[in-house]
Formats: C-alpha cells, sequence, structure tokens
C-alpha cells in the first residue's frame, strides 16, 4: 500500500472551545490507484488533504506514504488547490509558476525547460509560457496548477476540489484530463470533491466520509469499465446506481449529524436496496 | 490633458507670486517677484558651490534612504516571519517610532559635529520605520494558499522568502520606499539647516543670514523640483516591478 491513514484524528485547539474536525480515519491508497474522497460540506475534506499532505499535523493518527510516517511535506507529492487564483503566483510567468518546484529539485536548466513544456502541452497549453496566469481563464489557470504538479513527477498526487471553481463544461474537460493523464503517468491520485457524480465518475473508488467528527462511512468500489466517456459513462445504469446509492449515504450522514432525526436509519436502508 | 492642467495651475502660482509683492500685501523684501527669483536660480545655477550643495544633499540623502530600506527590509523580514518576535518588537516599534527625528539634532551633533553622519543619522532614523511598517504589513499579507503551495513543493524558509513572501510585500515595499525617500529629503535638507552640515539646506540658512533673499526662495524652489524629480523615479520604478500586480496592470481580459 503506498498510502496509508491511520486512526486519524485531528481536533481544532480554539480559545473558547475545541472543534474536533476529524474524529478516526482508516483507509488505504494503492499504488497507481485513484481514489475519490466525498462526504457531506464541512466533513472536514481539506483537513484530512492537509493533514496527508503534512501541511497540517494531526492530533493522533499516523499518514503513511510507503511506510514511511508524513511529518511534513514529502518529497514525491504534488497537491493541486481548489484556488487556483491563489496558488499560481501571479508575480510569476506561467513558465516560471511551472519551473519553481523544478528548481527546488536542483535538475539542470535544459532538462527543467523540457519538462516544463512536456507539462504544459500535456495538459493542452502549448503556447500559454510566457503569460501570466491571470492574464488566463479559470479553467486555463486550473491547467496550468495541473501542470505544475504533472512537471514535478509527483508519485501521490493529491487534489483539493480542484474542479470547485470552474464552469460545468469546463470541469468535463478537466475530469477528462485527469483521467488521461491518471493512464499516461500511472500516478496515484487522490482527489477530494464534493460532487458525487465527479466521484463516481473519475474513481475506482469512492470513499464517503461521514459529517464532522468525521469517520470512513464507506468504501465503495467503482466497477464502471476502465474507459470512460461523459456521454456514456454518465448516461449508463450502472453509474445511476452507484451515483445514487453515494447520494443516499451521504444524505444519512447529514442527518445523523443533525440530533434526535430517525430518518438517518432509512437512507442507509435505502442506500444499500439501490445496490442490491 | 491632466498634464497641462498642472502646468496651468503652475503657471498661476508663478504669477500670483510674480504679483503679490506689487499689490503691496506683501513686502518684495520677503517675497520677491517670480523674475527676481528666477534670475537668482539662473545665477545659482552657474554657481559651482550650488552644485556642491546640491551633490552633498543627494548624497546624504540617497546613502540615508539605501541603509534605512536595507535595513527597514531585512528587520522587517526577520520580524515577521520568526514566530514570536512580532509581538515582542510590536510595543517597542511604537514607542520608538513616533519620535520625531529632529529630537535627535542635539545627540547627532554630540556624536558627529557638522559632518555628514549627523544628516545621515537623521535621515535613517526618519526613514528606517517608515519601511519598517510597510515591510511587516506586507509580511502579513501572503497568502496562506500561496504560502502551502510553496511548502507542499518543498520549498524551503529561504525559497519561500524569495519566491512567495518577497514578491507579496513587494507593493509595500514600494510604498514604503516611496514614503521614505520624501521623508529622507525633508530630514536630509533639516539636518542641514539645523546642524549646519553641508548640502542645500546650509547654503538656504546661508541665503538667509546675508539676506539674499530670493536667492533663499531660489534654492527652496530647487528642494521642491528634487522632491518631484524622486517620487516620479520611485513611481517609476514602482511600476516597474509591479507590472504583475493589480494596481499596475488594470483590467485584463480573459
Amino acid at each position: 500500500m503506498l498510502l496509508e491513514v491511520r486512526g486519524l484524528r485531528k481536533v481544532y485547539q480554539g480559545k473558547e472551545r475545541q472543534v474536533e474536525a476529524i474524529r478516526d480515519l482508516t483507509f488505504g491508497v494503492d499504488a497507481g490507484d485513484l481514489v475519490c474522497l466525498v462526504g457531506p460540506s464541512g466533513c472536514g475534506k481539506t483537513t484530512l488533504l492537509k493533514c496527508v499532505a503534512g501541511l497540517l499535523n494531526p492530533t493522533s493518527g499516523d499518514v503513511l506514504l510507503d511506510g514511511r510516517r508524513v511529518s511534513g511535506p514529502p518529497p514525491g507529492m504534488a497537491v493541486v488547490f481548489q484556488e487556483y487564483g491563489r496558488s499560481l503566483f501571479p508575480w510569476m510567468s506561467v513558465r516560471d509558476n511551472v519551473e519553481l518546484p523544478l528548481r527546488q529539485k536542483k535538475l539542470p536548466r535544459a532538462r527543467r525547460r523540457s519538462m516544463v513544456d512536456d507539462a504544459l502541452s500535456s495538459v493542452g497549453l502549448g503556447d500559454t509560457h510566457d503569460a501570466y496566469p491571470w492574464q488566463l481563464s479559470g479553467g486555463m489557470q486550473q491547467r496550468v496548477a495541473i501542470a505544475r504538479a504533472v512537471a514535478y513527477q509527483p508519485n501521490v498526487l493529491l487534489m483539493d476540489e480542484p474542479f470547485a471553481a470552474v464552469d460545468a463544461q469546463t470541469r468535463a474537460d478537466l475530469e477528462d484530463l485527469i483521467r488521461d493523464l491518471w493512464h499516461k503517468l500511472g500516478v496515484t491520485i487522490l482527489f477530494v470533491t464534493h460532487d458525487i457524480d465527479e466521484a463516481v465518475y473519475l474513481g475506482q473508488r469512492v470513499i464517503v466520509l461521514s459529517s464532522s467528527p468525521t469517520v470512513v462511512r464507506e468504501d465503495v468500489d467503482i466497477d464502471l469499465p476502465d474507459a470512460r466517456d461523459q456521454l456514456h459513462t454518465r448516461a449508463g445504469n450502472r453509474f445511476t446506481e452507484l451515483r445514487t446509492h453515494i447520494y443516499a449515504q451521504i444524505q444519512a450522514a447529514k442527518r445523523e449529524s443533525t440530533p434526535g432525526s430517525t430518518d438517518a436509519a432509512r437512507d442507509t436502508h435505502l442506500a444499500k436496496q439501490v445496490l442490491q | 490633458m491632466k498634464a497641462l492642467l498642472g502646468l496651468l495651475g503652475l503657471a498661476g502660482l508663478l504669477a500670483l507670486v510674480e504679483a503679490l509683492p506689487y499689490t503691496g500685501l506683501v513686502s518684495a523684501d520677503f517675497l520677491p517677484p517670480t523674475h527676481r527669483i528666477a534670475s537668482a536660480l539662473a545665477g545659482e545655477v552657474g554657481d559651482s558651490g550650488f552644485w556642491h550643495a546640491l551633490w552633498d544633499t543627494f548624497v546624504a540623502w540617497a546613502i540615508g534612504l539605501a541603509i534605512a530600506v536595507g535595513a527597514g527590509i531585512v528587520a522587517g523580514i526577520v520580524i515577521g516571519t520568526v514566530p514570536g518576535l512580532r509581538a515582542i518588537t510590536a510595543s517597542t516599534i511604537e514607542f520608538l517610532r513616533p519620535i520625531p527625528s529632529v529630537a535627535l539634532i542635539p545627540l547627532a551633533v554630540l556624536m558627529y559635529g557638522t559632518e555628514i553622519q549627523s544628516t545621515l543619522m537623521l535621515v535613517v532614523y526618519a526613514s528606517f520605520w517608515q519601511v519598517l511598517i510597510q515591510v511587516l504589513y506586507g509580511v502579513q499579507d501572503v497568502d496562506p494558499v500561496a504560502d502551502e503551495t510553496a511548502r507542499s513543493y518543498g520549498l524551503g524558509l529561504w525559497a519561500r522568502i524569495r519566491y512567495v513572501l518577497w514578491p507579496t510585500a513587494l507593493p509595500y515595499v514600494m510604498t514604503g520606499v516611496r514614503l521614505a525617500a520624501a521623508v529622507a529629503l525633508v530630514l536630509a535638507i533639516t539636518a542641514e539647516l539645523v546642524i549646519g552640515a553641508p548640502g542645500l539646506g546650509s547654503r538656504i540658512a546661508v541665503a538667509q543670514a546675508s539676506n539674499a533673499v530670493p536667492d533663499m526662495y531660489a534654492l527652496v524652489a530647487v528642494t521642491g523640483l528634487l522632491g518631484v524629480a524622486i517620487n516620479l523615479g520611485a513611481r517609476r520604478v514602482e511600476r516597474r516591478l509591479l507590472r504583475w500586480h493589480q494596481s499596475v496592470r488594470g483590467e485584463v481580459v480573459v
């Protein structure tokens, strides 16, 4: 197992009160997998991702990458953030943005140049090297951020709701881009989203999280064929079944977090029915 | 159009100064008409002593500003990035900052007499705070997402300062430098005027003492022109360095 999360717990210590964002999370991701994490809004998805990325220290529990405990941002891991406008540096051209992490790797200049070229053309941005990120559309900016991650040649790619801020058509294109890059590069991807359809469309597995304080609610295998396309995959029966199942799980998770609700059991029951 | 209106305003002022002594509202002994100031200025320009004084003032200004900017930037980045240091230094900074530089004149005279160091001390003290405060604001403005991005790509502290913190703080730094440049000129002239360190300030004092009133006005006008030139230069540098920044790049069509 390449990435392992064991008994992860994160409590934010405020002045007045403490907030338990994540209670107990355990799951693993095999090398080369594409796993999606979905959960109701505010369930600590971003907290989890930051703990995995080594940007945040968990209160207890471990994140293991290749058997080694993550205590800071590990080499070989790249993160694509939702806020591409803030994650890309406006004072650098597209080329410099993509190149910056490579400079830290102390690669020779010519090698960096060809890696940047390859990464940018792999995301369909062959001719924007000298533009500034803010001169590009939102979808193109996120492509630059993805190119930066690709150029870094990570073993694990973490994506934190990367397409939440782009329009629906661009989002569909970017989803296909991610599947495409995943096939080509053989990289392991952990993809956080609140969009159930996106999770089912992209993933081999979808891990459904509960409401905060968060635990793993269900680990769903997505048994759709590997070749996916926006038109046919989404129209298929199996896709509908899976998304309905996960939707029901998330609804149940939301209800459970509301004290005194009796509907949770019904939704869980419904969720089970759908998959039979 | 804007420049034209500006020139019109300036012409108005010159005309007013020309006319005022003739109205009897002010005595021509204290406010000579424009043409006399202009001819005094022409006389100054032909005098090598004037150019020496201008050079001395410029040197004191430039060296003082350079020291203040360098120290302000380094101190600001250190205070802003070392955890806890901001809280420790905040009250001290708030205490030292409002002390007027001119209050240090006696000390400067004690330490350096009428040498250029006296001027430098006052210039540096006054402009340092302008830069420091702006750098502190700038360091605080670092976007957490940008910083997390840099950290996740394995950028160390030095690289994050170089590629994230510094560009973020640069607009603030430039504001600080512009404010400091103006303050530095004020203090350079003040020091020369009061202490008698060589420069335009002491030349103004000499002109006043020898009752060369038009020359005095001419020199005052030169200090004003110097201030305008410094501000224009600083703005040019700012626009060049910050062409990526919202305030400079303007609206972008995407």
